[in-house]
């Protein structure tokens, strides 16, 4: 059989991590194939329900990714995105959930290879950490 | 004079020279352990009014989850230390006008958790309840209890750091000013030293209790979405049953809805029916605030809701690469 390989949820932003990761794509740029994409207009759209909702859903991680500061095509949607997660994060860890699941990461549309590296980053952290089994709804 | 008495005529001045339409205050309850809330209109509803370690309701919820009620009234409004914060954040929030509401603040010295009292008659029910002070009198049919006051108070008062109103018109006695609260931050430092696998299984533990019965939602001054995400049908985000991994969602959910917008009142506590100890992720998130963002929720009537507000130059270290 062949090695378990992590299904996570990656939101990319429309206008800088979803073009990157087509960077990494049109310049074939290796990277596991472990990440499902969403494309959302702005990393300030992410609702934390939304993550939490992934993993409930069964998502082994998830990774969260906007523009650069000071890059948000709508001015300042990362910074409030930035307060979120910096409250999101730590309340995670403090519950319990591995703090490997879920990350967040700024990559803008001319990173391909940090897209890449990222992705690859991840799937290596949520390997080491095993299929999620916490907060994970069974039916 | 004390200052019930104090209050009184404070309301009675205020009614009598029409500087508000309505005082909100509370009342002697109908059952010894809870005070109820009094709306005053007339000088003679003025001496029903007490203030004692009964009297744990946050009134500044009428401001939010009454709107239309309250729009353009002037409304007085009783208030301790945390629910005067609360008042602040309905102002900053644009619920109320600070020119429309008349704050009076009462020395608080914390109010009692139910539960707690009805632990120390060892569940025999209480007919009277007398404030002394230090100690609480409890009289049922064949006893008769003097408590610490200390062993009642609701936790959220144990935690307190700010037992006074910091924005008022009036102040009914004297001001304790800010609370040293070591102790305040031990619970969380400890739970935090534990493993993770730990954590996970008090959480669980703690929250499979959970009913959803939605009454630390419905008791708190700083939920008031016309429909809550829990209550939304297209898209149904999590599911209504007592599933745990639902509730964990719901009070996780609830905790980032008051990120720096908590006043730690502690009414979700004390309105619990399952007895979850909900305040320590409030907690948790005020103490994320405050190191980071060096937010406290409703202390800075000139200020921002920390979560409504941010800085170019954060600190990021918890993003990637």
């Amino acid at each position: 059989m062949s090695e378990w390989q992590p299904r996570i949820l990656a939101i990319l932003c429309n206008w800088c991590s979803y073009a990157g990761a087509d960077l990494a794509g049109v310049s074939r740029m290796q990277y596991p194939p472990s990440i499902r994409v969403v494309r959302v207009p702005c990393s300030g759209r992410v609702d934390p329900l939304f993550i939490l909702k992934s993993l409930q859903s069964g998502f082994d991680g998830v990774l969260i990714s906007g523009c650069h500061p000071g890059d948000c095509h709508y001015i300042s949607g990362n910074y409030v995105a930035r307060r979120k997660f910096a409250v999101l994060k730590p309340l995670l860890e403090f519950i319990g959930v591995e703090p490997n699941r879920v990350q967040f990461s700024w990559i803008s549309a001319g990173e391909g290879d940090r897209f890449a590296k990222v992705v690859t980053k991840i799937t290596e952290d949520v390997r080491e950490l095993g299929p999620a089994t916490r907060l994970v709804k069974k039916l | 004079m004390n200052t019930t008495d104090n209050l009184r005529e404070t309301i009675k001045m205020l009614v009598s020279e029409k500087k508000v339409d309505l005082f909100l205050g509370w009342e002697k309850g109908s059952l010894p352990l809870a005070a109820t809330p009094l709306f005053i209109t007339t000088e003679k509803e003025a001496d029903r009014v007490i203030f004692d370690v009964t009297c744990g309701n946050n009134l500044s919820i009428y401001f939010t989850k009454d709107k239309k009620q309250y729009a353009d009234k002037k409304v007085g409004i009783a208030v301790k230390g945390c629910d005067a914060r609360s008042v602040v954040l309905n102002i900053l929030e644009k619920q109320i006008k600070r020119e429309n509401v008349v704050i009076v603040g009462v020395p608080c010295h914390g109010v009692l958790d139910k539960k707690k009292v009805l632990a120390a008659t060892e569940g025999r029910e209480v007919l009277e309840l007398v404030d002394n002070g230090e100690t609480v009198t409890v009289k049922g049919r064949g006893f008769e209890l003097s408590l610490n006051r200390q062993e009642i108070l609701s936790s959220s008062c144990l935690a307190c750091i700010y037992p006074d109103a910091q924005e008022y018109d009036f102040f009914m006695g004297e001001a304790r000013g800010e609370v040293a609260n070591e102790d305040r931050v031990k619970e969380i430092v400890d739970f935090q030293n534990l493993p993770d696998s730990d954590r996970w299984e008090q959480t669980r533990a703690e929250y499979q209790k959970c009913i959803r019965c939605y009454a630390c939602r419905n008791v708190c001054p700083s939920c008031y979405c016309n429909v809550c995400f829990v209550d939304q049908n297209d898209p149904k985000w999590i599911g209504g049953t007592c599933e745990y991994t639902d509730s964990v969602i719901f009070h996780v959910i609830r905790n980032l809805h008051v990120a720096g917008r908590c006043v730690e009142c502690g009414a979700c506590e004390r309105a619990c029916p399952m007895d979850i100890n909900l305040l320590m992720m409030n907690r948790k998130v005020a103490m994320e605030v405050k190191d980071r963002f060096g937010d406290v929720a409703g202390l800075d009537i000139n200020g921002k809701p920390a979560m409504s507000d941010f800085k170019e130059d954060e600190k990021q270290k918890f993003i990637m690469g």
